[in-house]
């Protein structure tokens, strides 16, 4: 191929075309596409294509490279000025104007070659396109983009791209429209001072901002000085200082985004929604956006509910029927609420229709929710600076690029999608509240020593208020085992409604976070279906009953939760009689009645009794639980089961511990899923309810004796010591306690999976 | 392939309704209007049984000679009606029960959307186009 000499103004014209073609940014355009558009566009017989097609090489080498490209774009150029096409005119031929392509959406026909030099104009013209917000229809769109491209045609000589570009599809046309002019803009500043350029890029700051229009440019630009080996321009010279200039462009255009936030948002986003990808939302608007959503729904991770959203998007005056298609296409995950993604793209949506685009059939990719696009974290840390290079240093395709600025824009996004993923994970983090109330309980204690033996006790504890936490946050009430919520957990992250469902569990969380986040003070238990909290009251009884702090209560098995169950209402009712007598009482019964929530009302009483009393024996409390392990048998299997685990751990009884300790798992689970679980437990509970009937009569006994005990001040010392040992004592047990929760856990969270499994399996025959 | 979908509201008016060929679609919404009593009739059989009981699905609901037309009611007593060519013996239950099931999905995103009002037509392109999906593919 022989060299070709292009004048400046077509190097521009044609490497804006060339980047327009380029639509893969592999340098080279295939034969077909919109090269041929273009060609067609150019408005010449088909034979005349045909011919310089092959004249420039493509037909020989089956794709259009840069300078095949140029070469057929000059021979337009000849060819629409009448001259014969042959191989020398491309540069014989002298003055030659630029190629002329006709649009269909534009109707401006000949495009004089104009200089890009007045900016000011184009920016008038510009600002004054966008029309106020009702106008609608193609006509409108078509009309705003003639007004814009004429003005700019008089004094902007790549007029022609305009028109060029439109031949697409509606709302792409037109933004390559603007991309065109933008570009243009950008390489005739370049060769200006960089100065001039700052108010004119004030309306081009927001659809610039990283727009694939640039990305392209830029991408475009850098090739050629690579490319040059076998087509030697004359003007690699000004390429390349188009390209050293491309850096300060693309900072003016973001520091015109800046000075362009001065601008009324409306008018932001009117004249961004127009520029090339009218779907992408600048900063200003997504701003905007972000701030209409708080007025009406605070949490920016929470929804909006339909009603509201109706309400709202009415007020655009847009007929229903519009709106209705909005929602369609704004609602991803069909949840008849919008999340903060979705009311973006839905608002954008709207104002890009009150400008005039078309509703597209479906949305835009750069309108879609980012909900599992924690990639696109990577992509987040680009500045806005950096989107004009976008494309230059990779491959990227122009599809990224216009994601990659919404993806600046979705930093909160991310955020919220990262706390929905970590909805799965966070929930044991609230098992805080347990340990400060752990905490808590161990202040209340008197001597260090308490401290340590518990310290493993809170650490165990914490895991298990942890699991227990899951399942209280998932499923509150639902009385799953712990092992449920953490497979609920793992199934909500699978679901490709995880979005949905995380955000549900993050409301649950945060609906009962602030229940479990605030360090409860014992006695006002505010989750009586909490097991965890049960577990940690018994502490908290433990800690109260020993020494001056009824430490004794601690040494009570904290591990049954209450479980608000109709059969244990009786339990209580018996404690409550024998809670009277002290602390050791109380505690005693507090586990029994860990599946009642009454129960968490008993603790007050305990922490009242556990000011007073002071000299509870420990031999009282151990024999008090049997007691009290008996009446609450009476009452429900399931809460002797519990008491069995608490009288065991109030016996501290090994032997009976473990399998008081399995089926005081259950009872450690939220109440209702345990439904299963009683009845297996029960079962289990048989053999082993003889057994510690036996103990829960003397629980009983002892209970029934404390009345009579007097407290004495004197015996503190003595006291504190029985009740260190006791708490000592129940430590041990406790744990033991909780590595066979753990265990028990385990088991059941087994059986939930493959109990999953086989609905899984199920499933599909459902569906048919 | 359907030449004919319905969806009738509770009232037994139509919702939506559309023909493939639309030439005679008259005699289709006859069809359609006609099944509705048999979709009543079944209703009430099955009826006797808790709702919760009763299957979605209908099945068939009469047989011409050219067409076959199939029931579905949901438990919110709408009623999709399907008219499907007897030509295409292709089709089996489970594919007419699947294609049933894409109508009630769509139908029920139609009706998440707060600008639907219960009981207008339904003029959600989604819809429409979900329609148009089953109309052309099956066949």
């Amino acid at each position: 191929m022989e060299g070709l000499t292009l004048s400046d103004a077509e190097q521009k014209y044609y490497s804006d075309l060339f980047s327009y073609c380029d639509i893969e940014s592999t340098k080279k355009v295939s034969a077909n596409g919109r090269v041929l558009e273009l060609f067609r566009a150019a408005q010449l017989p088909n034979d005349v294509v045909l011919q310089i097609m092959e004249l420039c090489g493509a037909t020989r080498l089956g794709y259009f490279g840069r300078s095949q490209f140029y070469i057929a774009l000059k021979l337009v150029a000849v060819a629409q000025s009448g001259f014969p096409l042959r191989v020398e005119s491309i540069n014989t031929v002298k003055d030659l104007p630029l190629p002329r392509f006709v649009a269909s959406k534009n109707e401006q026909e000949s495009r004089h070659p104009t200089s890009y030099s007045s900016d000011s104009e184009n920016q008038g013209s510009y600002s004054g396109v966008i029309p106020p917000p009702p106008g609608r229809g193609q006509v409108k769109k078509g009309s705003t983009s003639h007004d814009t491209v004429q003005p700019r045609a008089s004094v902007d000589q790549q007029e022609p791209v305009s028109p060029v570009v439109s031949p697409q599809q509606s709302p792409p046309a037109s933004p390559h429209t603007w991309r065109k002019h933008n570009r243009h803009p950008s390489g005739g500043n370049s060769e200006r001072p960089l100065a001039g350029p700052g108010p004119f890029w004030s309306p081009f700051g927001e659809a610039q901002s990283g727009s694939s229009a640039g990305d392209a440019v830029w991408s475009g630009h850098s090739p050629p000085p690579p490319q040059e080996n076998w087509v030697s321009f004359a003007d690699t010279p000004p390429t390349s200082t188009l390209l050293t200039m491309h850096p300060a462009s693309v900072q003016d255009q973001t520091t015109v985004r800046t000075v362009a936030s001065a601008t009324t948002a409306n008018e932001i986003r009117r004249q961004s929604s127009s520029y090339d990808d009218p779907w992408k939302i600048t900063d200003e608007q997504r701003q905007y956006y972000v701030n209409q959503f708080k007025t009406i729904q605070p949490d920016l991770n929470g929804f909006i509910p339909g009603s509201a959203a109706k309400e709202f998007f009415t007020k655009s005056k847009l007929p229903i029927l519009e709106l209705s298609h909005i929602w369609e296409l704004s609602d991803f995950d069909k949840d008849g609420a919008l999340t903060l993604d979705e009311f973006c793209a839905a608002f954008h949506l709207v104002v890009a229709r009150k400008n005039g685009y078309d509703l597209p059939e479906k949305l835009p990719e750069s309108l879609m929710p980012k909900l599992i696009d924690l990639e696109d974290s990577a992509d987040v840390g680009d500045q806005p600076g950096e989107v004009g290079y976008s494309g230059s240093p990779a491959e990227a395709p122009p599809s990224k690029s216009p994601s990659m600025p919404s993806l600046n824009q979705t930093w909160p996004e991310l955020n919220q999608s990262s706390e929905d993923t970590a909805i799965v994970h966070p929930v044991p983090i609230r098992m805080t509240p347990s340990k400060i109330h752990m905490q808590e309980m161990e202040l209340k204690r008197t001597g260090s020593d308490h401290t340590n033996p518990t310290s493993p006790l809170l650490v165990k504890t914490s895991d298990l208020s942890e699991e227990n936490k899951i399942n209280s946050s998932v499923k509150f009430a639902s009385g799953n085992t712990v092992a449920d919520g953490y497979s609920s957990s793992d199934s909500f992250t699978s679901d490709p409604e995880q979005i949905g469902n995380n955000v549900t569990r993050q409301r649950s969380h945060s609906g009962t976070s602030p229940e479990n986040t605030a360090p409860p003070p014992p006695p006002p238990r505010p989750q009586p279906s909490h097991s965890r909290s049960s577990s940690l009251d018994m502490n908290r009884t433990f800690s109260v009953t020993t020494g001056q702090q009824q430490a004794g209560v601690v040494a009570q098995p904290p591990a049954v939760p209450p479980r608000p169950q109709p059969s244990q209402a009786p339990g209580p009712v018996v404690h409550r009689p024998v809670d009277a007598d002290g602390l050791i009482t109380h505690t005693s019964t507090s586990p029994q009645q860990i599946p009642e929530q009454p129960n968490f009302a008993d603790f007050s009483q305990f922490e009242v009794f556990a000011a007073s009393n002071v000299n509870e024996e420990q031999d009282d409390e151990a024999e008090k639980h049997p007691e009290v392990l008996p009446v609450e048998k009476s009452s429900d299997p399931a809460s002797s089961r519990v008491a069995k685990t608490d009288s065991k751990i109030e016996e501290k009884t090994a032997a009976s511990a473990p399998a008081n300790v399995s089926k005081g798992t259950t009872p450690l689970a939220p109440p209702p899923k345990p439904v299963r679980r009683r009845l297996k437990s029960e079962d289990e509970l048989r053999p082993e309810v003889d057994e510690h009937t036996q103990k829960t009569g003397v629980l009983a006994a002892v209970l029934a004796s404390q009345p009579s005990i007097p407290r004495s001040v004197g015996k503190d010392k003595k006291a504190i010591q029985a009740s260190i040992r006791r708490n000592k004592e129940t430590n041990t047990v406790l744990a033991r306690l909780n590595s066979e929760l753990q265990q028990q856990l385990k088991d059941v969270l087994e059986e939930r999976i493959s109990l999953e499994v086989q609905l899984e399996q199920l499933r599909p025959f459902s569906h048919l | 392939m359907a030449v004919c979908v319905a969806v009738i509201a509770k009232e037994n008016y139509p919702l939506y309704i559309r023909s493939i060929p639309t030439e005679n679609e008259l005699k289709f919404h006859y069809m359609v209007h006609t099944s509705l009593d048999v979709v009543d009739e079944k209703i009430s059989a099955m009826g006797k049984a808790l709702v919760d009981q009763r299957e979605l699905y209908l099945g068939l609901l009469y047989p011409t000679e050219d067409y076959k037309v199939y029931g579905y009611v949901t438990n919110s007593k709408v009623k999709f009606v399907m008219v499907v060519d007897s030509s295409n013996t292709a089709l089996r239950d489970n594919e007419i029960r699947s294609m049933f099931r894409k109508l009630h999905n769509s139908y029920t995103d139609v009706m998440c959307n707060p600008f639907y009002n219960p009981g207008d037509r339904i003029q959600s392109r989604a819809f429409d186009g979900m329609v148009t999906s089953m109309m052309i593919q099956v066949c």
